[in-house]
C-alpha cells in the first residue's frame, strides 16, 4: 500500500501542470463573480439617475396617485396633443412619456410607455402596481363593496411574508428564501460541475494507461486497487485544490467588483454599524437614530439593493456550507469516481464509453432535475428522499442545506454516502481489475456481471 | 536451483481454461524459453508470474518460498503490450516506474543514471515520451525493466516490435544481464529466433506444456539421426559406398566442386560407422549432425499427441 502514495503523487503532480487546469482555475472565479456581481449591479444600475415621467392621463383617474422614487418621478401633463408630444416630450426635460387612455379602467394594454432609453423591469412593476391598485380601488368603490377594500388591504398585509427562523438558543434570524435558493443553487449545481468534470478526467485517465499499453507494466508493480484508488484520490486532490483557487479567486474577485462598482456601500455599512451601537447603548434616542438610518437607507435605493444583497449574503454560514461542500463534493466524487474508473477500464478508447457513461449519469441528471423542485420546495417527500439516497443526495441535499436541514437527515445522507462510496468501489475494483488487461472486444453488461460473479 | 516453480497451475477464464495444469521450474542464472504459438498461454503464465492475475489452482514458488507480493520488487516484467505515458517526460516517467518498484528516490537516480548513460539517452531525460520515436521508446521501457536489477527478468515476445538494432541491443544486454547472475525468461511464438540465447525451454501449446527441459537434452532427444556430409568426388560412388540397410541418403545436393548430402542413420551403429563406409571413396570435406529445429520439434510433438 506504500506504492500508492507515488500513484498519488503523479496522477496529482502531471494534472497540475497542466496548461488546462490553471485555464479553467482562472476562467471558473470569473464566471461565478460575475454570477454574483453582475445582477447585483444591473439590479441598481438604472436607478442611477433621476427620470422624470410626464404623464399624458386621458381617463383623469390616476392624476397624483402614482407613487415616486428616489429616481422615478412623475409630472402630470394636461391639454396635449399626444402625437405632436411624443415627438419632442425628450426637448421638455422628460425621460418618457406615459400615455394612460380614457378605456384603462376594462381595456389592459390602453397604457402605454414610451422612452428612448430601455425601461427596466423595476419601472415597469412600479407603474403597473401603481396602476393596478388604483383601479382596484377604483372598481370596488364603483361596486360599492367599501368594507371589502379594507378586508383585501388587511389580506395584503399579509402576502407580503417575512420569514423569521429561530435557532436553538431562540435567536431571531430573518431567512432570505431567495439568497438560500441562490447559494443551494449554485453549490448544488457546482458539485454536479465538479463530479463530472473530475469523474470523466479518472476515466479518461485509465483510458489513457489502457490504451497507451502501459497498464500491464504498471500493475506488474501496484495492485490494480491501488492504482485506481490512487488515481481517484490524486485527482481529488486536484479538484480540491481547484475548487479552493475558485473560492479564493471568487473571493477577491467579488471583493475587487463589490469595491469597484458599489464603493458606497462599505461607508453605508459603516454608518449602520455606528447607530446600532448607538441603540444597545441608550433606550429612547437609540431608536429614533435607528430610524433615521433607516431613512437614510431609503434614500438612496440603488445602493440599498446592493448592500441588501450583500449584508445577506454574509448572513449565510459559509463554515457550515463549505464543510458540507466539501464532504458531499468529495462523497459523491468518490462515489462516481470509481464508477467511472470501471468505465474506462472497460473500453479502449473515448469514443466507446456513451454505452456505459449514459447509466451512470442517469442518477446526475436526474438529481439536476430534482434540484430544481427542491429549491422551490426543499422540505418536500421527493426532496428528502433524494437527498438520502446517496447517488443523488450530494447534489439535491447541497441544495436543501441552505435552507436549513434537521441533523439526523444530515447524518443519515452522510452516512449512506460514505457505505455506497466503500460498496462502489469494491464494485468497481471487481470490473477494473479483469478490464483493463482486455483489449479489442466490445465488453457486455452480461459478460461483467458474469466476472463479477465469478471473481 | 530452481528460481521459479510452476507446479500444476491453472487458470480459467469463465468456461474457458487458459491454463490447465502447466508445472515447469527455471534454474537460477538461466535464459529460459517459453515457446509456442499464438493463444497457447504464454501471456498467461507470465501474468500469473508478474502476480497480475492470480491463478485458480496450483502453485508458484519463487527463490524457494511460495510467490509473494513484496517479491514483484525482485521481478522486472516488460510486457508484449509495452507503453509509456506520452505527456510525461522520460526521465520523471523512468523515476515514477522505479518507485513503484520499491525503490528510493535517490537509488533510483543512481540506477537510472547508469543505464541513461549505458545506453547512450542521457539527452533524452527531459524529452517528453510522445517526442520519442518507436525505437527510442523501447530502450526507455527496457531501462525501466531492468533499473531495479531485478532476479527474475520477464520479457513477453520481446523481439516483436524491436528493430534489428534495438533486438541487437536487448540480446546483448541480456546475455550480459545473464552473466551477471540475472535469471531472464522469454515467451516467443517465433521459436526460431531465441533459441540460441536459451538454455532451457518450455513448449506451450493450447494451454499445456507438451514439453520443457534443457535445450541441449530436447534436441538430443528429438534428433533424427541425419548426418550431412560435405564431399568432392563422384557422387555415384558415395551412394554405393553406403549400405541401404543402415543408411538412407534422404537429400542430395550436388555442387560444382563440393556437393552435400544428407544421410539417416537407420539402425543404431556408431556414428563414425558413416564416415567410415565413404572415407575411401569421396574426399569428405565436412561433416555435421543435422539437429532439428524447435520448430520441427513443436510439431512432431504436436503431431505425436
Amino acid at each position: 500500500m506504500e506504492k500508492i502514495k507515488y500513484v498519488i503523487q503523479r496522477e496529482f503532480l502531471t494534472r497540475i501542470q497542466r496548461k488546462s487546469f490553471w485555464l479553467l482555475a482562472l476562467l471558473g472565479p470569473f464566471v461565478i463573480a460575475s454570477v454574483i456581481v453582475l445582477p447585483v449591479y444591473f439590479a441598481t444600475l438604472e436607478d442611477k439617475d433621476i427620470k422624470v415621467i410626464a404623464v399624458v392621463d386621458s381617463s383623469r383617474v390616476f392624476v397624483d396617485r402614482i407613487p415616486e422614487t428616489k429616481n422615478l418621478k412623475f409630472r402630470y401633463v394636461d391639454n396635449v396633443n399626444i402625437a405632436r408630444f411624443i415627438k419632442n416630450f425628450h426637448q421638455e426635460g422628460y425621460w418618457g412619456v406615459l400615455f394612460i387612455s380614457h378605456v384603462v379602467t376594462y381595456s389592459p394594454n390602453s397604457v402605454i410607455l414610451y422612452s428612448y432609453g430601455q425601461p427596466g423591469l423595476a419601472i415597469k412593476y412600479h407603474i403597473e402596481n401603481a396602476l393596478k391598485k388604483e383601479i382596484e380601488h377604483r372598481i370596488l368603490q364603483a361596486n360599492g363593496i367599501e368594507g371589502l377594500d379594507k378586508t383585501l388591504q388587511a389580506l395584503k398585509a399579509n402576502v407580503n411574508l417575512r420569514m423569521i427562523k429561530l435557532d436553538e438558543l431562540g435567536k431571531e434570524k430573518e431567512s432570505n428564501t431567495s439568497l438560500a435558493m441562490i447559494v443551494g443553487y449554485v453549490s448544488g449545481f457546482l458539485i454536479y460541475l465538479f463530479i463530472f468534470l473530475f469523474g470523466s478526467q479518472v476515466m479518461r485517465g485509465v483510458i489513457e494507461e489502457k490504451s497507451n499499453r502501459i497498464i500491464e507494466v504498471i500493475v506488474s508493480s501496484v495492485r490494480p486497487f491501488e492504482l485506481m484508488m490512487g488515481k481517484i484520490i490524486g485527482v481529488a486532490g486536484v479538484a480540491i485544490v481547484q475548487f479552493v483557487l475558485w473560492a479564493g479567486l471568487t473571493f477577491v474577485l467579488v471583493t475587487i467588483g463589490r469595491e469597484a462598482l458599489f464603493p458606497e456601500i462599505n461607508r453605508g455599512s459603516s454608518n449602520l454599524t455606528m447607530q446600532e451601537n448607538v441603540l444597545q447603548s441608550g433606550g429612547a434616542s437609540g431608536s429614533l437614530n435607528l430610524a433615521d438610518a433607516d431613512n437614510d437607507t431609503h434614500e438612496n435605493e440603488g445602493n440599498f439593493t446592493a448592500r441588501a444583497i450583500f449584508d445577506a449574503l454574509s448572513h449565510i454560514d459559509f463554515v457550515v456550507i463549505l464543510s458540507s461542500f466539501l464532504f458531499f463534493f468529495l462523497g459523491g466524487y468518490l462515489l462516481y469516481g470509481a464508477l467511472f474508473a470501471a468505465i474506462g477500464s472497460l473500453v479502449d478508447n473515448e469514443a466507446d464509453t456513451q454505452q456505459y457513461v449514459l447509466p451512470v449519469t442517469i442518477p446526475l441528471i436526474l438529481a439536476i432535475y430534482v434540484m430544481i423542485n427542491t429549491i422551490n420546495n426543499p422540505d418536500s417527500a421527493l426532496s428528502f428522499w433524494f437527498s438520502i439516497i446517496p447517488l443523488t443526495s450530494p447534489i439535491v441535499m447541497m441544495v436543501r442545506i441552505p435552507f436549513g436541514v434537521p441533523y439526523w437527515e444530515l447524518a443519515l445522507s452522510m452516512v449512506l454516502l460514505v457505505l455506497a462510496f466503500v460498496f462502489f468501489t469494491w464494485f468497481s475494483a471487481k470490473i477494473y481489475r479483469t478490464a483493463i488487461l482486455m483489449y479489442g472486444k466490445q465488453i457486455s453488461y452480461k459478460e461483467v456481471w458474469k466476472w463479477f460473479k465469478h471473481s | 536451483m530452481q528460481i521459479l516453480d510452476l507446479k500444476g497451475v491453472s487458470k480459467y477464464f469463465g468456461s474457458y481454461c487458459a491454463l490447465n495444469r502447466v508445472s515447469f521450474s527455471v534454474p537460477e542464472g538461466s535464459i529460459f524459453g517459453m515457446l509456442g504459438p499464438n493463444g497457447a498461454g504464454k501471456t498467461t503464465t507470465l501474468r500469473i508470474i508478474t502476480q497480475i492475475i492470480a491463478p485458480d489452482e496450483g502453485e508458484v514458488w519463487f527463490n524457494g518460498h511460495p510467490l509473494r507480493a513484496d517479491d514483484i520488487g525482485l521481478m522486472g516484467y516488460l510486457p508484449e503490450e509495452r507503453g509509456l505515458y506520452k505527456k510525461m517526460s522520460v526521465g520523471e516517467q523512468a523515476l515514477y516506474l522505479a518507485q513503484l518498484k520499491g525503490m528510493n528516490r535517490k537509488e533510483a537516480m543512481k540506477r537510472l543514471k547508469y543505464w541513461f548513460e549505458k545506453l547512450e539517452i542521457t539527452d533524452w531525460w527531459d524529452k517528453k515520451v510522445e517526442q520519442l520515436s518507436k525505437g527510442m521508446a523501447q530502450k526507455v521501457q527496457f531501462v525501466t525493466t531492468v533499473v531495479h536489477d531485478p532476479l527474475l527478468l520477464i520479457f513477453d515476445e520481446p523481439f516483436s516490435g524491436f528493430d534489428p538494432i534495438n533486438a541487437n541491443m536487448l540480446k546483448n544486454e541480456i546475455i550480459d544481464l545473464k552473466q551477471k547472475g540475472a535469471t531472464i525468461i522469454f515467451s516467443t511464438h517465433n521459436m526460431n529466433s531465441v533459441e540460441e540465447l536459451c538454455d532451457s525451454i518450455a513448449l506451450i501449446n493450447r494451454s499445456q506444456i507438451i514439453l520443457a527441459g534443457e535445450v541441449d537434452n530436447i534436441k538430443q532427444q528429438h534428433k533424427k539421426h541425419l548426418f550431412e556430409v560435405t564431399f568432392s568426388g563422384s557422387i555415384d560412388a558415395f551412394r554405393k559406398s553406403l549400405d541401404t540397410k543402415t543408411f538412407e541418403i534422404t537429400d542430395v545436393y550436388p555442387g560444382q566442386s563440393v556437393h552435400r548430402a544428407v544421410v539417416k542413420i537407420l539402425r543404431n551403429p556408431h556414428d563414425n560407422e558413416l564416415l567410415r563406409s565413404v572415407i575411401d571413396t569421396v574426399h569428405v570435406v565436412a561433416f555435421r549432425e543435422i539437429l532439428p529445429s524447435m520448430d520441427e520439434i513443436f510439431i512432431d510433438v504436436v503431431k505425436g499427441k
